[in-house]
């Protein structure tokens, strides 16, 4: 058996060192993929939060990616037609610049997030999984009929937004700020669940009456990890965006809900890296399954279905020997 | 905005719903007797529209087609209990969530394998062509009509299933306390079986009949689910009754709403704003309904449990 720090260590050196190594063998399309994998497993970390330490099985988080990625699309769009976006009494400029673009994503996502979770954390379990889909297909169902944005067709971005001091059209370059990010929100992952937050929301997921007899709001705990939740998701969203230079409803489909939660729970529920290798492990198989078979869906389900029956824990669980992280 | 429209759009939004209410009963029992979630439950709708659209193209019957329909929902639906659905009711709702994800995936894929992308057609029969005349000089489909009708028979003998028989009985007695009725010599695995099976077989009936007024394709169960579930969280889950209720007030909200929410707002805003954010709320507006429900009673209408 090994040990999960070691698992940790492994999968982050090897998911920097794939692009690296496509870098030396000029293989633009594999660097990316690792993109690709690194902005998924972003926005998987963010699931892990509410769904990992708080236990919020949330079947609407597609709302955050996609948030994130309006936030891409409308700045960047009214930045390229030069046309202001008009709110009224407050006229905003579009920009072309990450940093704008990201911090207007977070925002955006951090307050859906509140307000999708003040109304939803009054319900558990399955309404809760069933209320936080409802929310999902609201948006999905506004994304699709708003025309002003694309509607149904979305809304192309026709070069990606630049980052200062670094050249965002290189893929490699673009795979750096991705995977920075990455590792940004696996140590706010990882500092989150060892403050006395975390152990809080942990044991609100576990016995929330217990946790309210000591004197703290389970309510409160489980709020704000939803937000910081859907704040990080967001914020792959506008990466997600900007990698394809293209928005769609799609990013708010309920299918992108239930795939996050895939991520997760084929890397491992809780774990701090499940994400990470639930991603890595998803793009490959879509990349190679779906060279090999226009029908890989099918062999997904299985892998899936297997992982659920017989390997509770997922690949970390596999590995480590343990089913459940120890928290 | 006459009054024939009016009552063509109800008739068309009870249509709907009854339809609903069909793939809504089976979720809420097999989540009220087995505490499962099924998100496969659209694949079983998809079966038996595929099922019933490939016997029809055999034989040219449509009653063939519905037995198929019935048939190959009830046999796919009582497989996958005893092969997959069996090891989950213990599980977590995430495992219960992931694994039927993992069976839309299968079973979508398989279908597309088998027939192909494109959508197979299924022909209203003869007899049930043509509209009707109603009381008041409607003019309205007589296969809709017919739907309307047949779903209310449903409910009905679901409800005479439920309410006056030995099987109804152990259903009801099996959401209450399943470790007291298996205690009492009831063999629980064949009566989870069942509720599967019976559950299975009014999803693929409901989607031979709505296969003959749309499209047979791969996909075609995902919406429904989604809006069935929205109706039995409205009417709270496990609950016959608030499921029937949920399914006609969904039915009637959404068709409604996608015509006279435009309406609505032409009356104080410019048409094309109008149109544009009635249809744009209209798509909203049974989410809308469920959220408010649940923020108002978050166990639904008729729910007991969380």
């Amino acid at each position: 058996m090994i040990a999960e720090r070691h698992i940790n260590a492994a999968v982050l050196i090897g998911l920097a060192a794939v692009p690296l190594w496509a870098v030396w063998t000029d293989e633009p399309f594999t660097i990316t993929l690792a993109t690709r994998a690194a902005i998924l497993a972003l926005a998987a970390v963010g699931l892990n939060i509410a769904l990992g330490i708080g236990g919020l099985v949330s079947l609407g988080h597609a709302v955050f990616f996609g948030l994130g990625g309006y936030a891409m699309g409308i700045l960047a769009h009214h930045a390229q037609t030069f046309s202001p976006l008009d709110l009224g009494p407050l006229t905003i400029q579009g920009t072309k610049s990450m940093p704008v673009i990201w911090l207007t994503a977070v925002i955006a996502s951090a307050l859906a997030a509140l307000l999708i979770g003040l109304l939803s954390l009054r319900t558990t379990g399955v309404y809760f999984i069933m209320i936080t889909l409802a929310f999902g297909q609201m948006f999905f169902y506004f994304a699709i009929s708003w025309n002003a944005y694309g509607g149904e067709d979305g809304l192309s971005i026709y070069v990606r937004n630049g980052f200062p001091g670094l050249n965002t059209l290189v893929p490699i370059q673009f795979f750096g700020l991705c995977f920075a990010a990455l590792v940004v929100a696996l140590v706010l992952h990882w500092r989150l669940r060892a403050s006395p937050f975390g152990l809080a929301l942990n044991a609100a997921r576990q016995n929330p009456a217990r946790v309210e007899t000591v004197g703290l709001d389970p309510l409160r705990l489980k709020l704000v990890a939803f937000v910081v939740s859907g704040a990080v998701t967001g914020l792959a969203g506008a990466l997600f965006a900007d990698l394809n230079r293209f928005v769609s409803p799609t990013m708010f489909s309920w299918q992108l809900s239930g795939e996050l939660i895939i991520l997760i729970v084929i890397g491992g529920v809780g774990r701090l890296m499940g994400p990470v290798i639930g991603a890595a492990l998803f793009v490959a198989l879509e990349h190679w399954l779906g060279g090999l078979t226009e029908f890989w869906h099918i062999w997904l389900g299985a892998v899936l279905l297997l992982i659920v029956l017989f390997a509770r824990g997922g690949v970390v669980g596999l590995l480590t020997g343990k089913a459940g992280p120890h928290v | 905005m006459s009054a024939i429209l009016l009552i063509e759009q109800v008739l068309n939004g009870l249509q709907f719903g009854v339809m609903l209410f069909l793939m809504a009963a089976g979720l809420t029992l097999i989540f009220g007797v087995m505490g499962l979630i099924n998100l496969a439950h659209g694949s079983l709708y998809m079966i038996g529209a595929f099922a019933a659209a490939w016997v029809a193209d055999a034989t040219g019957s449509f009653t063939l087609a519905l037995i198929a329909a019935l048939t190959a929902a009830a046999v796919a639906g009582a497989l996958v209990e005893l092969v997959v659905i069996r090891r989950l009711y213990s599980a977590a709702h995430l495992d219960q969530v992931l694994a039927t994800f993992a069976l839309i995936l299968i079973f979508s894929e398989g279908t597309r394998w088998v027939f192909g992308s494109f959508p197979l057609f299924l022909d209203i029969p003869d007899a049930l062509s043509g509209p009707v005349t109603l009381p008041g000089g409607i003019q309205y489909t007589l296969y809709r009509l017919t739907l309307i009708g047949g779903g209310l028979a449903v409910a009905l003998g679901l409800w005479g299933l439920t309410a006056r028989t030995r099987l109804g009985i152990r259903i009801r007695a099996g959401e209450n306390d399943r470790e007291m009725i298996a205690a009492l010599g009831v063999d629980i695995s064949k009566l989870y079986t069942l509720v599967f099976a019976l559950g299975a077989a009014l999803a693929g009936l409901a989607g031979a009949l709505v296969g003959a007024i749309q499209s047979v394709q791969v996909g075609m169960g995902e919406p429904v689910l989604i809006l069935a579930f929205v109706v039995i969280v409205i009417g709270g889950i496990g609950s016959i009754k608030g499921a029937f209720i949920g399914a006609l007030l969904v039915g009637l909200t959404d068709t409604l709403g996608g015509i006279f929410l435009p309406e609505l707002f032409k009356l104080f805003m410019e048409p094309g704003a109008a149109t544009q954010t009635g249809s744009a709320l209209a798509s909203m507006a049974v989410y809308i309904l469920m959220s408010a429900v649940l923020i108002w009673r978050p166990t639904g209408l008729y729910g007991a449990r969380a």
